[in-house]
Formats: structure tokens, sequence, C-alpha cells
């Protein structure tokens, strides 16, 4: 019988790479998906035949209310709040791994049958991880909500980083050598390590948080591996360690966009010391009377003799909700036999890939959408790139002003396209708070206005054509 | 120690396939592969069914925080496999 359990988790291990691979198409991902969760239901059905289980009643209850939970978030959230979603169940991941551990060694301790030095270092690093990403995530949800803004006591929170990492060390330290062996002891490292997750997380700036939700993807996904250590579960081991280089690789395409080190994402934010006063005065000097604007209509006569339009949607157009109206000015478009593409950066949106889903979710085809590195060799050849709400992924100085401080930052091209269009509701900078030169190009317009009012009278403008 | 340095071994061997099978996930994907990602990780309810299920009806705190990891796993494994199917439809809808 334990054979065959074994093997159980080795088929839904199985499942999760073969769903995993599916997911790297398209049209093969629902399925991959549909593998992954009959992978999930093999596991179950595996752990529920264990010889220890004497009662079925509190399982079933816990089965029926998290069950009824996750369905309601499953279908409650909207696409534009995905990043949210993403996190909280990163931080739920991280207290499902904290509670079976702490459980754990609770029956163990109890039973006075603690096991070997490896087996406490790995309860420990199933708390201390899952700990870590719980409250990271939580703080995570706020700033994406909006909840809470960016802080500004950075090194009050370094140093509180800093005291619990280290008193979590001493404390573990003790712990595993058989010292302090008390569920009292526990639970203050589990505060600990939620104390230490909140300091983490805290200075990080909002518009870091896409690099933050993959790296706790990742934590959510080691604190599960090393439950697997506890547990001597294979199965679990495999599939945590999926999840947790997946969440790495995203950290590093996230953080390789921004170009930008995981240390300095971390502890550095350069962008978030920059001096924002100094930035704000310099702007009226730097756009003074060298943005050229137009409106609707001039866009809509624009468009009219254009052949191939690329749209670069941004943060800006999530915001504005705005992924239906651009739907709608492309379908016109189409319709009168222009080519339509969207430029996607791997940083727009508020989590990897969130422009894609938002932009599927609008009907969009998604070999329409394109990459960076696909969509950059055509834009020269773009009759008008239209840019909605993106700001610093568009910005020259990137590539042209060594002395910018997003010089080297990869950018789509879109000052290459024959004509820009800006649709923007100010001047304002994007998260790097610095001016973007794009604006006062040549053959660059701006469009002023909310991105969703502008493009709806953009597309009634073209139809009256 | 036999058990942990054979379990060490399925722990690296398991990482570097997640990084050459995710490197080949395209970034028009990566959402939904992080939704999956969090439902699949909703695999410690096999670890929770047991801790949860080991104790008698006579609630201990080893029993209460099994109940607790059930139904924390349960609402990951749910919503993220929902909520990745819901995602992944779209994109298939005009494929």
């Amino acid at each position: 019988m334990f054979a065959l359990i074994n093997f159980s988790y080795l088929a839904a291990a199985v499942c999760f790479i073969l769903g995993i691979k599916g997911m790297t198409k398209p049209n093969t991902a629902v399925r991959g998906n549909q593998i992954a969760a009959i992978g999930m239901l093999i596991a179950i059905v595996a752990a529920l035949l264990h010889k220890d289980i004497i009662s079925y009643a509190t399982i079933i209850a816990g089965m029926l209310l998290g069950g009824g939970i996750g369905v309601w978030l499953a279908k409650r959230t909207a696409m534009t709040q995905m990043p949210e979603l993403v996190a909280s169940l990163n931080g739920i991941g991280g207290a499902a791994s904290v509670t079976v551990g702490a459980s754990t060694w609770l029956f163990a301790h109890s039973s006075a049958n603690l096991g070997a030095a490896g087996w406490t270092i790995a309860i420990l690093l199933s708390i201390v991880i899952g700990s870590v990403t719980i409250a990271g995530s939580l703080v995570a949800v706020l700033k994406l909500h909006g909840t809470i803004g960016d802080s500004r006591k950075k090194a009050l929170w370094q140093s509180v980083t800093l005291l619990a990492l280290l008193s979590v060390i001493t404390i573990g330290a003790f712990f595993v050598a058989g010292q302090g062996a008390h569920p009292l002891v526990l639970a203050g490292l589990v505060g600990l390590c939620l104390l230490l997750g909140v300091g983490l997380v805290q200075p990080i700036g909002g518009a870091d948080m896409p690099v933050v939700v993959a790296l706790l993807n990742a934590y959510s996904g080691l604190a599960g591996a090393a439950t697997g250590f506890v547990l001597d579960n294979q199965g679990l081991i495999i599939t945590g360690s999926l999840v947790g280089a997946s969440g790495l690789i995203l950290t590093a395409v996230m953080c390789k966009a921004m170009n930008r080190s995981l240390p300095n994402v971390l502890f550095g934010g350069a962008f978030g010391q920059a001096d924002s006063a100094s930035a704000s005065r310099d702007e009226g000097d730097f756009y003074a009377g060298k943005v050229k604007y137009a409106t609707p209509d001039d866009l809509a006569l624009l468009l009219d003799s254009a052949r191939n339009v690329v749209m670069v949607p941004g943060y800006g157009l999530a915001v504005a909700q705005a992924q239906h109206a651009v739907k709608e000015l492309a379908s016109q478009l189409e319709s009168r036999g222009a080519n339509v593409r969207y430029a996607i950066h791997p940083v727009a949106g508020r989590m990897p890939g969130h422009m894609n889903v938002l932009l599927a979710e609008a009907e969009i085809p998604y070999d329409h959408l394109k990459d960076m590195d696909a969509i950059n060799p055509e834009l020269p050849q773009a009759d008008v790139a239209i840019v909605l709400g993106a700001n610093d992924v568009v910005n020259p100085a990137a590539a042209e002003e060594p002395s910018s401080p997003i010089y080297g930052m990869p950018i789509l091209d879109v000052h290459k396209a024959k004509t820009v269009v800006v649709v923007k509701r100010s001047l304002s900078p994007g998260f790097a708070g610095i001016p973007n030169s794009l604006f006062i190009k040549d053959n660059s317009l701006m469009v002023k206005g909310d991105a969703k009012e502008v493009l709806q009278d953009t597309t009634r403008a073209f139809k009256d054509l | 120690m036999e058990m942990f340095a054979l379990s060490f071994t399925i722990f690296i061997l398991a990482l570097f396939i997640g990084v050459e099978l995710i490197n080949k996930v395209p970034p028009t994907l990566h959402t939904p592969l992080m939704s999956g990602t969090n439902a699949i990780s909703g695999i410690v309810i096999v670890g929770a069914i047991i801790s949860a299920g080991s104790s008698d009806l006579s609630p201990t705190v080893a029993g209460v925080l099994g109940f607790i990891a059930v139904t924390l796993a349960s609402i990951n494994i749910v919503a993220g496999f929902l909520v990745t199917d819901r995602m992944l439809n779209m994109f298939k809808r005009k494929g």
C-alpha cells in the first residue's frame, strides 16, 4: 500500500510536468492545466488512503470550506485584479506550508518523537520561508491594491529586517541543537518571520511589485519543497521545486526587462532614491513648447491613411479599463485593410504577462500580441504607433543617453515608427521619475486624455470619415 | 541520512527540469503560469490531509492546524486551477 501511495505521488508530479509542458503553447495550455488538475486529484486520493488517517470529518470539512472560498475567488476576480489574486495565493500557499510544518512538529513533540537535525532544519525552513511568504504577500497585495503607499522609512524597515533575520537565525540554531524545543518558541519564530516578511517587502516601491510577486511565488514553492523534506514525500519535493524554478525564472525575466539586478530591486531601489523635486522642476524646461498636441479627430485622420498600426499598451490602459476600446478601434482599422499589432513590453501591466491577459480578455487574438524582441524590428515599418499609458518602456533615453538613470533598459523602439501618438493624461513622469524624450521628438504627437475616452472618440471620428 | 541524500538529489534534478520547462513558456502565458503554479503548490494538501486526519475528533492544536492547512491548500488548488482555466480559455477563443 505504501509503495502504491508513493507511486501515485510520482504520477501526480509527472502530470504537473506535462501540465506545464502544455503551457508552452497557447493552444495546448487549457489541456495542460486539466492534466495538472488530474494529477492533483490522484495525489489527494492517494493521501486519503494513508494508513495514519483515522478521521475524515475534519479533512472533508476543510476541503469543502477551502473549495468554496476557492470557487468564489476564481469567479469573482476581475482580470485587472489578477496580480492581487496571485499574490494572495502565494501567501495562502506559504501559510499552508507553515501550518503543515507546525502541525507535524507538534505531533512529533507531543509523542516525544522528534526527528534528527536534518528533519528539524527542514521543518524550520518550511516555517521560516512560509511565514515570510505570508507576510510579504500581504504587504504586496496591499501595495498592489493601493492601500499602502511607498514607505518613507526605508532605513527603519531595513534595520527591523536585519534584526528579525538575526533573531530568526539565532533561535533557529538553538532549535536545531535541540534546545528550546517548545511550542511557544515555535510560535515566537513564526511571529519573527512574519515581521521579517513585512520588513523585506515594505521598503520596496509599488512599481517593483511584479518582481516581488514573482519572487514570493518562488518562495511559496520552496516552502512546499521544504515540507516535502519534512514528510519524506518526493512528490511534494518535485512539485515544490517546479514552482520554485518557475518563480525564480519569472523574477529573472522581470529584472532583466528593467535592467536591474535582483539585489538592486530588493534593497537598492535606485529609482526610489531619485530626487523627485528636482525631476519635476526640470520638467517644465524639458518639455517647454516642444510637445505637439493633437485631438482624437487628428488621430482618426492619421489612421485613415495608415497601413501598419502598432498599439503599445501600458499600465495606464489597464487603469482606464480601455482594453475593449482598443479592440474596437483595431476592428475598425482592420475592416479598412490596416494591419494592427500590439507591442508588449515584459514589464507592461502589473505582473509578468498581465497585459496579454487583459488584451486576450478583450478577444484580441494572441498571435497579434508581439513580444519586444519580435516587434522591435517591425517598428520602423509602422505608419503609426499608438502609445497607451506606457511611459518608461518607450523612453528613447534608455537607448540614446548614457547619463539617463534608465540607460540600458530594453525598450520598445516606438520612436522609429513614422509617427508616434502618445495618449496620456498628463506629462507627469512614469515610475522612473524622469522626463520622456519621446514626447518631444519630431515624429511624435500627444493626445491628452484618458486612454478609454480618447480611443472611443477616435473610433467615432474614424467611423464618420 | 540516505533518505535525505535521495530527496536532495530529486530536489536538484527537479529544479533543473523546472528551469528547462519554464524557459519555454512564452511571455504571453506568464500570468496563467503563475496562477497555475499556485494551484500545483497546493500539493501541500497531501501533508495537510495526514495532519488533519491522524488525530481523533478530540481537537488538539496539531489537529486544528491540520484542518487550517487543508482549508488553505484547498483554496489554492481550486482557485488556482479555475482561474487559470478561465484565463487560458480567453487565449484559446481565437487561436
